[in-house]
């Protein structure tokens, strides 16, 4: 009977809030990799290196803001990396088609935008239908999918390189390399929709239900939550959101293959997973999944920066840093 | 009725004069609350021991004693005569003594064969001994007289299959006792027959067979003994055929009812507010008919298992369902929770844990989220929210150390208090609550009635399902009992008592004025 009353008033004094490793996890990891870089190289914190760092992490960093919602509502999707390969090849592919009729000016680029909006919603919607509606699991759709998207872009891209037309190139390429306020687009975009999704998260009801479903699917659906419309719409989130990634991509390189994306799925989902969003569903954080990219490309910057370690590794690096949250999160379940 | 010497009772196929196994002045409590008082049992080789009681009477408590799932907290457990403390099933398994539970204990994927020797495979050197497990197996289920081959896999066998399957894995543990609970409440007749050809086998054989069953007529055919509790108390052991369906049911009953409820309010001049015609949730409940006053309190009674839950579910669009509905003389489709929501009917799960609340969330999301429309336009409104909370804590007395707790570390009293101040949030007009009170202790049993009682004051209308006949009897001013499926009668005013809802719930009589 002494250990049932001991164990219940300890579960009530660790219910209570307080600024726990949890919380503060993520931003002191943060803070001491930027102290380290700062130490390590004069360069680091140069406004061109920081610009770098920023833009370059806009890409998962705005899948990862559509990942922080599926995940926390219960599910997962592997694939994003392809989906981004496969919706810039179909991209560049509509607006060499659309030169000779639009030009080789805004419309046309105007139009591939729409259309790779209109493709990330439809790829989406396909994982989503076919994960609330068939009821296969997450996990066995996207490996599936990520497998399809993989193979589509290669074919299209015939195994080699589908490039944008060069001029479409040319008045294409600011959306990546200039901004305003001396601010790159790519990081006004990202933070914009990472605002927005902490916004979406903690304050509507839809950031409500995403959570209820990951915490008891049951308990969400007898209190009135359209399960798989709430899911369904997760989906289709990240897949619109991979097609904004994709536009901000597009005009980096200018071209699509094979290689596109590879990968990117592992780095979003490591970086919702760092930010402290419960892998299981139940809750999330977008604020979190944000510094989440931040640390992991803080790492491959510094690693770049410095010769300490072999840039080689960085995948080693961000590998552990992964299995460290998952282990982190694990411990303070466990001691609940 | 006096408890009959024991030796008369017993068939005379066995040699033995001796209990194989017993019980003396066995008591258990869980915590504060005492379960089984000073029970005295036993059982002797080659007899169908019967045990029945109402819900809650200590029956599992009591099989789980006997089975080394549980321990006595005072008395003693005998084996063959002499104290036995079962270290735990596995020992009890080992001496013979084996539970068979009402949800089967298989693996689904795993073949039958597979099954009964899951955990104690034979081998030879490192390997599995296919053939010896093979041969096993195949004498065991002949001696059960079952077709179901050793290899078919247990996922795509029948329920009364499975049966024999566990049946035939306890004999593999050379079971002398065989514990089974409720085990022809999954069966059909038919089933349930070839199951009794199986029992009076393995008595024949010289096995000592306890089980529990809500079907009397079952229990009068096939026992040979009877033992009752009530409220954890031995009320009588009795030769099967020195006691009719009747007295039977007769000793599970009579109990007084303290005055733990309000006073009942006369709600027969009101309009009806739902009228639900030929409503069938296919393969569970058949053409249910029933209306709801005003102001109403509607008891829904009836064994577990017997629909009432279904029904409901079927009602509020979580379970595809048929028939018509009206609220409010209105027809309306209902095919969500949301629907039903917006008809203004409202359904508080009999399971708050994995149904009801958001066990790892604060008090606030939870309180919210059937209603959450109500507090966001596009953006949530927090300081109404916070309102609402504060507005509910008072209103329903719910106790918590701080306003940011996890649901989870709430006492189940609390709970239930939250999940009834979430629900009401919605502002149902028609709420159904399915087991208001379970696993509560009685002074929040207390609040609870007359919180129901508030209800049904301010003119809402209220269906209780509870499997407590006392609290369907003090609450409810009309009562409707359910018996496999089907409204087998309603019950008004003077005729709502245990005896005449016992009755029907264990179909011993049609009466009743039928469904109305």
């Amino acid at each position: 009977m002494t250990d049932a009353t001991t164990a219940g008033t300890a579960a009530v004094k660790t219910g209570r809030p307080s600024l726990d490793l949890h919380v503060i996890g993520p931003i002191v990891a943060l803070l001491a990799l930027i102290l380290i870089g700062a130490l390590m190289n004069p360069n680091f914190l140069s406004y061109g290196n920081v610009t770098n760092v920023l833009a370059r992490s806009a890409f998962i960093g705005i899948i990862a803001v559509g990942m922080t919602f599926v995940i926390t509502a219960g599910g997962l999707d592997l694939s994003v990396g392809s989906m981004a390969a496969f919706i810039a090849g179909l991209m560049i592919i509509v607006m060499n088609a659309l030169v000779p009729t639009l030009g080789t000016g805004w419309p046309t680029i105007l139009a591939g935008m729409a259309a790779a909006l209109a493709i990330g919603f439809a790829a989406g919607l396909f994982n989503g239908l076919l994960i609330t509606q068939a009821r296969i699991e997450a996990f066995i759709v996207t490996l599936g999918s990520m497998g399809i998207f993989r193979s589509l872009v290669t074919w299209l891209a015939d195994g080699g390189t589908l490039s944008l037309n060069f001029s479409v190139r040319e008045v294409y390429r600011p959306v990546y390399y200039d901004g305003i306020f001396g601010i790159a687009w790519p990081i006004i975009v990202f933070l914009a929709i990472a605002a927005l999704g902490e916004i979406v998260m903690r304050h509507t009801a839809f950031g409500r239900h995403c959570a209820a479903i990951g915490s008891n699917e049951q308990v969400a659906r007898y209190s009135a939550v359209h399960v798989d419309r709430a899911r369904l719409a997760g989906y289709v989130l990240l897949g619109v959101l991979v097609g904004v990634a994709t536009i901000m991509y597009v005009p980096r390189l200018g071209s699509a293959s094979s290689s596109t994306g590879v990968l990117w799925e592992l780095e979003a989902i490591a970086a919702v997973i760092i930010g402290g969003t419960v892998l299981k569903g139940g809750f999330g954080r977008v604020w979190g999944t944000v510094i989440g990219v931040l640390i992991l490309n803080l790492i491959e910057n510094i690693l770049n920066l410095t010769d300490l370690v072999s840039p080689y590794l960085n995948g080693a690096i961000q590998g552990v840093i992964i299995i460290l949250a998952v282990v982190l999160q694990r411990q303070k379940k466990a001691t609940r | 009725m006096q408890p009959a010497p024991q030796t008369t009772a017993r068939t005379a196929t066995s040699a033995a004069h001796a209990p194989i196994l017993a019980l003396a002045g066995v008591s258990r409590s869980f915590g504060p609350v005492q379960v089984l008082f000073d029970v005295d049992f036993d059982l002797y080789p080659g007899e169908v021991h019967a045990l029945i009681g109402e819900n809650g009477a200590g029956k599992s408590t009591m099989m789980k004693i006997l089975s080394g799932y549980l321990e006595p907290t005072t008395g003693e457990v005998m084996l063959d005569g002499a104290p036995v403390s079962f270290t735990s099933s596995e020992d009890a398994e080992d001496r013979g003594v084996v539970l068979i539970h009402q949800e089967f204990n298989l693996a689904d994927q795993l073949s039958v064969e597979q099954n009964i020797f899951l955990g104690r495979e034979l081998k030879r050197g490192l390997f599995l001994d296919h053939k010896a497990m093979r041969a096993t197996t195949n004498e065991l289920l002949a001696r059960l007289e079952t077709k179901t081959p050793a290899w078919a896999t247990v996922s795509k066998i029948s329920v009364p299959e499975k049966q024999m399957v566990e049946i035939a894995k306890a004999l593999s543990r050379e079971a002398r006792v065989l514990i089974m609970d409720e085990p022809t409440a999954v069966l059909t007749r038919n089933e349930a027959e070839i199951l009794f050809r199986q029992i009076e086998r393995l008595k024949a054989q010289g096995t000592a067979i306890l089980y529990t069953s809500h079907k009397l007529d079952e229990v009068a055919r096939i026992a040979d003994r009877v033992t009752v509790l009530r409220d954890g108390r031995h009320v009588l052991t009795a030769p099967a055929s020195e006691l009719s369906e009747d007295a039977m049911a007769e000793a599970m009953v009579g109990r007084e009812l303290s005055n733990l409820f309000p006073d009942k309010a006369d709600a027969n001049a009101a309009e009806t507010v739902l009228v639900l015609k030929d409503f069938s949730v296919p393969g569970i409940v058949e053409n249910a008919n029933f209306e709801l006053r005003r102001g109403e309190i509607l008891g829904f009674a009836g064994l577990v298992g017997s629909g009432r839950t279904e029904l409901m579910e079927g009602l509020i669009g979580i379970r595809p369902a048929t028939g018509e509905i009206r609220v409010n003389g209105k027809a309306r489709q209902i095919r969500s929770v949301d629907d039903a929501r917006k008809a203004g009917i409202a359904y508080l799960t009999e399971d708050r844990k994995e149904r009801g609340l958001l066990l790892n969330q604060g008090m606030r999301p939870n309180l919210t989220l059937l209603a959450l429309q109500k507090f966001s336009r596009i953006l949530i409104d927090r300081d109404a929210e916070e309102k609402a909370l504060d507005r509910s804590i008072r209103e329903f007395d719910i106790r918590a150390p701080s306003r940011e707790i996890k649901v989870a570390n709430l006492s189940g009293g609390n709970q239930q208090k939250l999940l009834l101040a979430k629900t009401m949030l919605a502002e149902p007009e028609i709420v159904i609550i399915d087991e208001p009170t379970r696993g509560i202790d009685i002074g929040t049993k207390q609040q609870i009635y007359q919180f129901v009682r508030r209800l049904a004051d301010e003119g809402r209308s209220v269906i209780i399902i509870s499997s407590e006949m006392a609290e369907v009897i003090g609450l409810a001013t009309r009562v409707a009992v359910m018996r496999t499926g089907r409204i087998a009668g309603t019950l008004k005013g003077g005729d709502i008592n245990e005896d005449a809802i016992v009755r029907l719930a264990m179909g011993l009589e049609k009466k009743a004025e039928g469904n109305d």
